[in-house]
C-alpha cells in the first residue's frame, strides 16, 4: 500500500489542486461571463491576458509569479504584512497552478456560457428578473456542464502543475513537492525508478478519479428531477 | 392606451415606428424582416431607440428627450415570442412561477390557478420544455408570461412555428385571453388571417417605417396600400352577429350591417359577435339575381370603385348595406357586364369559400 511519504505527497497534491480551482473559479467565471457576454474597450487584451499562460514557457510563469509574489517582490511584500505569504508555501505552489491553470478554466465556461441563446435570458429580463438574477439563475445553471468541465480541466491541470511550480516555490518536500515534483525528484535518484513509477500510477488514478465525478456531476443536472 | 414614437438604429438598419393605439389588440402587420419585431423589443426595452418615446398606459417606459430608459424588468411588458423561449432547465411548473415570483404582491392581478385552467396547464406542470408540443410550448409561455402580470402583452409571431390545428388552438386561447383579462395586447404577424381574425387596430409596417394605422377593414380596403397588404390575398373584413344556427345542414347564419350570410357551422352562440374574412377571389357578381344557381349568399351590392388599369385582373370595391367588400375578377367580366362605380348589382359568395377557419370571436 501507500507510503506515509506518498500519501503525504498525495494528500498535498490535492491540496494544491482543490486550492487552486477554488480560488481561480469565482474569477475565471466572472471573466468568462465578461468575454461571452460583455463589449467593453480593451476586450481583446483581457482575452490576450488570460491566454497569456497557455503560450508562455512555464518556467517564465513561475519566474514573474517570483518576481512579483517572492519575498521582495512588490505584490509580496505588500500581501506579507497582511499574513499572506506565497513565496516556498504550498499557497504559492496552488498559485502557480491557478495562473496556468486559468486560460482552460475560462476557455471552458466561456464556451458553454456562448451556447446559452441570449433570447432566454432576455425573456427572463421582460419577466422582471435583473441581470443578476438572470445570471444566477438562467445564464450559470445552463452554463453547467462548462461549469464542471473547466473545472475538471483546472484541476487536472494544476495536479500536473510543474514547470511554473518549481521556478516560483522550488521543490520543498512537505510543502511544495507535489507528484510531479515528486517524480521529476525520484527520476533524478539512481535506483529510484519504482518510486517513480509508483507514483506515477497513483498520478493517473488521480487523474481518472476527477474525470468520473465530473462525468457524474454533469449527468446528474441532465436527470430531469432537478429544480432550480 | 399605447404611443409609440421611435426611431432604432441597428447597424445597416433603420426603423422609424410611430403609431398609437388604444384598441384591446393592435396588430403590427408586414413583411419578414419589414422591423415589426424590432418595435416589440424596443417596447420590451431589449433594444434601446436612438430617439422617440414609448408610452404604455399612461406610463412612460421610454423618453429620449427627457433621458427616461426604463430597464426591461421594471417595464412590466410581456413578451411571448415565435420560439416560446422556455427556460429548458426548468420544469413547466417553475418556468410559470419564474416571473410571478418576481412580481410585487401588489401588482399582481392574474390568478395562478385561473391561467393554469384558462390555458389547461394542469396536466403539464412536472414536465420539462423538451418533452412539450409546440401548441404546448407556446401555452406554457403565454402563462409565464401572464403570471408575471403585465400591462401589456407583446405577442410575437406567436403561431409562425406551429402547424395549423395548433395555429387555431392558440388563436382560440389568445382570443380567451383578450376577453377574460381584457389586457391589452400587441399581436405581430405577417398572416393576414390571424391578424383580421385578432385584431380591432391595424398598423402596416414596411421597409422599417410605419406606413399606416387604422381600423383593421379600413386600412385592407385603402387602395393605395394594395401593393403592401393586396400581396396578402386581398378580401373584406366582416364584423357579424351569430345570427341562428342550421343544425339539419350544418350552416350558421351571421348578420351583418347590410345583411345576412349563411356560412359553414361556427363554434358560436346565437349573439355572439364574430368575425368573417372573405377574400376577394370568392366574390363573383351578378348583374341580375341569380335563379337555381349554388350560391347560398346573394347580396345587394354598389360598386364603389373598380381598381386597376391595366392587367388580365380587376379589384372591385364594393359596399353592403354600410359594411365594404371587394372582388376580384377579370377585366374581361367587368366590362363585358359594364360595372362602373355606383352600378347596382348582387356579390355572390359560396358559403364554403368562408373559411371556417376566417370566422372568429370579435
Amino acid at each position: 500500500m501507500l507510503t506515509a511519504e506518498e500519501l503525504g505527497i498525495v494528500l498535498l497534491s490535492l491540496k494544491v489542486a482543490v486550492a487552486s480551482v477554488a480560488a481561480s473559479l469565482p474569477a475565471g467565471i466572472f471573466v468568462a461571463w465578461l468575454l461571452a457576454r460583455r463589449d467593453f474597450p480593451g476586450k481583446t487584451l483581457v482575452d490576450a491576458v488570460v491566454h497569456l499562460p497557455l503560450v508562455l514557457p512555464p518556467v517564465v510563469v513561475g519566474y514573474l509569479l517570483l518576481l512579483a509574489f517572492g519575498r521582495g517582490g512588490a505584490l509580496g511584500g505588500i500581501l506579507e504584512r497582511v499574513g499572506i505569504v506565497f513565496a516556498f508555501r504550498w499557497t504559492g505552489a496552488a498559485l502557480a497552478a491557478a495562473v496556468m491553470s486559468f486560460p482552460l478554466l475560462v476557455r471552458a465556461i466561456r464556451l458553454s456560457m456562448e451556447a446559452v441563446d441570449p433570447r432566454l435570458e432576455a425573456a427572463g429580463r421582460t419577466l422582471g428578473a435583473r441581470p443578476w438574477r438572470v445570471f444566477a439563475t438562467l445564464t450559470l445553471p445552463l452554463a453547467w456542464p462548462g461549469l464542471v468541465t473547466g473545472a475538471l480541466l483546472g484541476f487536472a491541470r494544476s495536479l500536473g502543475e510543474f514547470g511554473a511550480t518549481i521556478t516560483f516555490v522550488a521543490n520543498i518536500p512537505g510543502e511544495t513537492e507535489t507528484l510531479p515534483l515528486a517524480i521529476y525528484a525520484y527520476t533524478q535518484v539512481p535506483g529510484a525508478d519504482v518510486h517513480a513509477l509508483r507514483l506515477s500510477v497513483l498520478s493517473v488514478l488521480l487523474s481518472l478519479g476527477a474525470l468520473a465525478v465530473s462525468e457524474w456531476l454533469v449527468r446528474r443536472r441532465k436527470a430531469p428531477s432537478l429544480d432550480a | 392606451m399605447l404611443e409609440v414614437d421611435i426611431v432604432v438604429r441597428r447597424g445597416a438598419f433603420r426603423l422609424e415606428a410611430a403609431f398609437s393605439s388604444d384598441a384591446p389588440i393592435v396588430a403590427l402587420f408586414g413583411r419578414s424582416g419589414s422591423g415589426k419585431s424590432t418595435v416589440v423589443e424596443a417596447i420590451a426595452g431589449l433594444v434601446r431607440p436612438e430617439s422617440g418615446r414609448i408610452v404604455v398606459q399612461g406610463r412612460t417606459l421610454f423618453d429620449a428627450a427627457r433621458a427616461i430608459d426604463l430597464t426591461p424588468e421594471a417595464r412590466r411588458v410581456g413578451c411571448v415570442f415565435q420560439d416560446a423561449l422556455l427556460f429548458p432547465h426548468l420544469s413547466v411548473r417553475a418556468n410559470l412561477a419564474y416571473g410571478e415570483r418576481l412580481t410585487p404582491a401588489a401588482e399582481r392581478f392574474v390568478d395562478r390557478d385561473r391561467v393554469i385552467s384558462l390555458l389547461g396547464l394542469a396536466s403539464l406542470l412536472e414536465r420539462r420544455p423538451a418533452t412539450l408540443s409546440g401548441g404546448e410550448k407556446q401555452r406554457v409561455a403565454l402563462g409565464r408570461t401572464l403570471l408575471a402580470s403585465p400591462r401589456i402583452l407583446l405577442l410575437d409571431e406567436p403561431l409562425a412555428a406551429l402547424d395549423a390545428p395548433r395555429k387555431a388552438e392558440i388563436l382560440r386561447y389568445i382570443e380567451l385571453l383578450r376577453d377574460e383579462l381584457r389586457l391589452p395586447m400587441v399581436y405581430v404577424s405577417h398572416a393576414i388571417e390571424e391578424v383580421t381574425r385578432l385584431a380591432d387596430r391595424l398598423v402596416l409596417v414596411s421597409d422599417g417605417r410605419t406606413l399606416a394605422e387604422g381600423d383593421v377593414a379600413e386600412v385592407l380596403s385603402r387602395a393605395d396600400l394594395k401593393p403592401y397588404t393586396g400581396r396578402f390575398e386581398a378580401g373584406a373584413v366582416i364584423d357579424a352577429r351569430v345570427a341562428r344556427h342550421d343544425e339539419r345542414y350544418g350552416l350558421t347564419v351571421l348578420a351583418f350591417e347590410g345583411g345576412e350570410l349563411v356560412v359553414a357551422n361556427v363554434d358560436a352562440l346565437p349573439g355572439e359577435p364574430v368575425r368573417a374574412r372573405i377574400r376577394s377571389r370568392d366574390v363573383a357578381l351578378a348583374l341580375e339575381r341569380p335563379r337555381a344557381a349554388s350560391f347560398q349568399n346573394v347580396l345587394e351590392a354598389t360598386v364603389e370603385s373598380v381598381g386597376g388599369e391595366f392587367g388580365a385582373i380587376v379589384d372591385v370595391g364594393l359596399r353592403v348595406g354600410a359594411t365594404p367588400f371587394s372582388a376580384r375578377i377579370t377585366r374581361e367580366s367587368a366590362e363585358r357586364l359594364a360595372i362602373v362605380p355606383g352600378t347596382k348589382l348582387f356579390a355572390l359568395v359560396k358559403a364554403i369559400a368562408i373559411d371556417r377557419r376566417s370566422v372568429g370571436y370579435a
